[in-house]
């Protein structure tokens, strides 16, 4: 019953701006699919023109083998939550529950039986009758879910669908959304700018920056094999470090950091490096790779150590140490460290200052 | 309610009660010299004569008339100026297109235009030698000295309160709501009556408030477009003014009393629409 | 449908371009009607600017007795019409009416005298600057004005440095419009106003021309007056376009 939504060669102009450029993926069927990226990365516009809210500037829109773009927003037939719920204030819970059938003229009773079962689902039987002025952010959102699964709608398109709530809140709704897609299967598009959220929930993650796709792929492939600079700082936390290629490494006065095969000689790059990809060598060990630097702090929680590494040329990397490992590493000792995992992209005319995590 | 805190001594504190009784007394004495007395007066005078005036006053047909007649002008303009109203403020709100901005500055001119411009206007366009003239004459029809042209102009008069009235609720209301009923598969038309509609319901109600106390007190414009026939096209304000410059003033403030009342009453209204207008915004 | 009536003031009066200006000048009566317009239009504005920011300010910043009965009175004239206002003014201070009479006899001419169309126009116009300013008070942020109590400013200092320029802009606008009413208000001038000359405005005179069917010169003196009324929207907007990019 529920279909792949499939996206082609999107552009939205609005006047001179353009906010999303040629974007292309397809949102398997039954799976849920994360658009994820900043704000202004136009990740709720592609949404919005999906849902027939916007009309694209160019491109189309395929749900199955239906053509979507040529349909109006009531044709579509495809469920949309709100990052502001836009309950309609003036109608009890029920009510919004049953507008999607009301609208499409079932009778009343196969209406109230439908709304009970949605009610059940969500766990908002008791509110029925209530207004939303009387619900919490949660229950709103639930109840925003309700009413767009009410018309059983093939594809479900959520706009950054808990951004207004509270963090617990937020991840109790995480949870509970997850096992309610499990139960449903019903296509889903999810736009967020939470890279948690994404990684979290989703089978699929579209990343996007400034109106273009950086990269798509799974979670595991998001964050374990960044395609883009762009994709390495901001899924995840990550050390950067500038510098020139030299021979397959990014050089940067001491320190050569391996992994710039794939970048020209000489080219300027960065190198990106996940905190937990930040270890203290074993003492003894091959110097390959290994980098000296100076403990500047070390915070311990838990079971993880949080240590500031200060390198000879100033750069300050945050190194993320099972506490196991510190062999009695302490504040102002020089240690060797390994940087695992570098990816090195090139580095475009944005001057960006070495960051760390 | 802005409070702002006040610290000092007790010198201060009596100081600024001093200032507040003086400002307040000012300012009441303001209103009652303006309006308040007036209004007693209106009160005393239409009613020195004794209750018998009533009977007396309203047993004349031109006056039933009169009234009549401002009952149903006001009527059709209400429905009119509801239906145009509502339509023009959702286009302006909702709806992106060149010349917006001109348009929302013509809904501003009948508040800028004398009445009496207005029915100067009316004659020229309708009277005898105007430009729809002799379109209308080889009907028959008869606009000037007539229905028609009261209806125009007191429609002309009353739009904007409707319109001024519900585009700012509109913009507060915002689009989501609509956006989610067309989502689950409501056309325009019932998107409109099913969720825009009760939204803005405060906001109408006090646009069509004010538009039906602005018809039945119209006066400037009716009164160079009807020609003030009595019995014919005399309305309550009309008559009013007759009586008033006849010197039957028995009958007159008498009239205006009870217009009177009936705009206290409409007043009434318009303040709870304005209550319930506030605590939408504030909620 | 509004544009049209537009069109056919600005075409009829100003067809014979200034000419017809000229001639609404000409028109015995005229000029004078135009003054006494334009002077009483001009006073209104600045004394219920003035007045109507006090009771604004009173409304929202103190607390007494009956101050929502003085808020539902100062909103009396927006439903009242214009024509009853005018017959309760003249039933309470005409010259044959309690106060009136009294009034007469040490000489204060209110009804059929220029001041009698002030007084009309002072309680017509009575809600406009309130109302404007009225939102704007409650919007205002306390604590600057604490923080100048705090720094030892007394109270009316505070008033004239942070409040006074917070709302002069919605002042100017509610002037503005009370300027613009008065200009046009026929219906309760017209029942104080006598018809002698000393106390015709523009529109009562551009009623007493129509009515002599001399729509000609009514269409004159109208054009004259609409002219003069849309110079007021344009500075109006001019106002309001520059509030908002404040």
């Amino acid at each position: 019953m529920t279909k792949p939504i499939v996206v082609h060669q999107l552009t939205k102009r609005f006047g001179d701006f353009e906010a999303v450029t040629d974007v292309s993926f397809t949102a398997p069927e039954g799976a849920i699919t994360a658009l994820l990226g900043p704000s202004g990365s136009g990740k709720s516009t592609v949404l919005r023109m999906i849902a027939g809210l916007e009309v694209p500037t160019s491109g189309h829109v395929w749900m199955g083998e239906e053509e979507l773009t040529v349909k109006s927003v009531q044709e579509r037939q495809v469920g949309f939550v709100f990052q502001h719920y836009a309950l309609f204030r003036h109608m009890t819970v029920a009510n919004n529950v049953a507008f999607g059938l009301s609208v499409r003229k079932v009778d009343r009773a196969a209406q109230r039986r439908r709304v009970d079962e949605l009610l059940e689902l969500v766990q908002l039987a008791p509110f029925r009758n209530r207004y939303p002025d009387q619900l919490s952010g949660g229950q709103r959102q639930r109840v925003a879910l309700a009413r767009a699964l009410a018309p059983q709608p093939q594809v479900l398109l959520l706009d950054e669908p808990f951004g207004a709530l509270d963090a617990r809140v937020r991840q109790d709704l995480r949870r509970w959304l997850d096992e309610l897609h499990r139960e449903l299967g019903v296509t889903s598009l999810l736009v967020t700018h939470d890279q948690e959220e994404a990684l979290e929930l989703a089978n699929k993650v579209v990343v996007m920056h400034e109106g273009k796709i950086e990269q798509v792929g799974t979670p595991s492939e998001i964050y374990d094999e960044p395609a883009t600079a762009f994709v390495a700082g901001f899924v995840g936390s990550a050390n950067v470090l500038h510098g020139n290629v030299v021979d397959g490494h990014v050089h940067l006065d001491s320190i050569r950091v391996p992994g710039a095969d794939h970048l020209p000689e000489g080219a300027a790059a960065s190198a990106y490096v996940r905190p937990h990809d930040v270890r203290i060598a074993e003492p003894g060990g091959p110097p390959n790779g290994s980098v000296s630097a100076t403990v500047e702090r070390i915070s311990r929680l838990g079971w993880v150590a949080r240590l500031s590494l200060r390198l000879a040329d100033g750069n300050v990397l945050v190194a993320h140490v099972p506490q196991e490992e510190l062999n009695g590493a302490s504040e102002g000792d020089r240690v060797s460290i390994d940087l695992r995992n570098p990816k090195a992209f090139h580095r475009d005319g944005v001057e960006e200052p070495a960051r760390t995590a | 309610m802005s409070a702002v805190a006040k610290p000092g001594g007790r010198a201060d504190l009596q100081r600024r009660r001093i200032v507040r009784a003086l400002l307040v007394s000012v300012v009441v004495a303001y209103v009652t010299v303006l309006l308040l007395i007036p209004l007693g007066g209106i009160v005393w005078t239409a009613l020195k004569p004794g209750w018998s005036v009533v009977g007396q006053t309203f047993v004349a047909a031109d006056v039933r008339h009169a009234f009549l007649l401002t009952g149903v002008i006001t009527l059709i303009t209400l429905v009119v100026t509801t239906a145009f109203g509502v339509t023009v403020a959702w286009v302006l709100v909702r709806q992106r297109f060149r010349g917006r901005g001109l348009l929302n500055a013509i809904v501003d001119l009948p508040f800028a235009l004398s009445p009496v411009t207005v029915g100067i206007a009316a004659v020229l366009l309708f009277g005898r030698g105007g430009w729809f003239a002799p379109w209308f004459d080889a009907r028959g029809i008869s606009i000037i000295y007539a229905l028609p042209s009261m209806l125009l102009v007191t429609i002309f008069i009353s739009i904007p309160f409707v319109i001024r009235e519900v585009q700012p609720v509109l913009v507060e209301v915002g689009t989501e709501e609509e956006d989610a009923a067309r989502t689950l598969g409501a056309s325009v038309l019932q998107s409109f009556r099913r969720v825009t509609l009760p939204n803005i319901r405060w906001g109408l109600f006090y646009g069509v408030a004010l538009s039906a106390a602005r018809a039945i007190g119209e006066i400037g414009a009716v009164l160079i477009v009807s020609g003030a026939i009595q019995g014919k096209t005399e309305t309550a304000t009309l008559y009013i003014f007759r009586a008033v410059e006849e010197r039957q003033t028995a009958s007159g403030y008498l009239a205006a009393l009870v217009l009177a009342l009936v705009s206290i009453a409409l007043l009434i209204g318009i303040e709870t629409a304005k209550h319930r207008i506030e605590r939408m915004k504030s909620a | 449908m509004i544009a049209l009536p537009v069109a056919a003031i600005i075409t009829k009066g100003f067809g014979d371009g200034l000419g017809s200006l000229r001639s609404a000048l000409a028109t015995p009566g005229a000029t004078a009607a135009i003054r006494l317009t334009l002077i009483t239009a001009t006073l209104t504005a600045v004394i219920n600017g003035v007045m109507g920011t006090l009771i604004a300010y009173s409304l929202v910043r103190f607390r007494f007795s009956g101050r929502n009965v003085l808020s539902t009175v100062v909103d009396l004239p927006l439903a009242i019409p214009t024509l009853v206002t005018g017959v309760m003014l003249r039933a309470i201070y005409g010259p044959a009416a309690p106060i009136g009479s009294a009034l007469q006899r040490l000489g204060i001419h209110v009804i059929f005298a220029p001041l009698g169309v002030e007084v009309a126009l002072l309680v017509v116009t009575l809600p406009f600057v309130v109302r404007a300013v009225q939102p704007v008070l409650l919007e205002l942020d306390p604590s600057e004005e604490e923080a100048a109590i705090t720094l030892g400013a007394k109270g009316w200092k505070t008033f004239r440095k942070i409040v006074l320029p917070a709302i002069l802009p919605a002042i100017a606008a509610g002037a503005l419009l009370t300027f613009a009413r008065a200009l046009g208000e026929f219906g309760a001038i017209v029942i104080v106003s006598g018809n002698k000359t000393g106390t015709l405005t523009a529109p009562v005179f551009i009623f007493q021309l129509a009515s002599q069917f001399r729509t000609a010169e009514a269409a004159a003196v109208a054009s004259v007056l609409f002219a003069l009324s849309f110079v007021m929207v344009l500075l109006t907007a001019r106002l309001l376009r520059r509030k908002e990019e404040v």
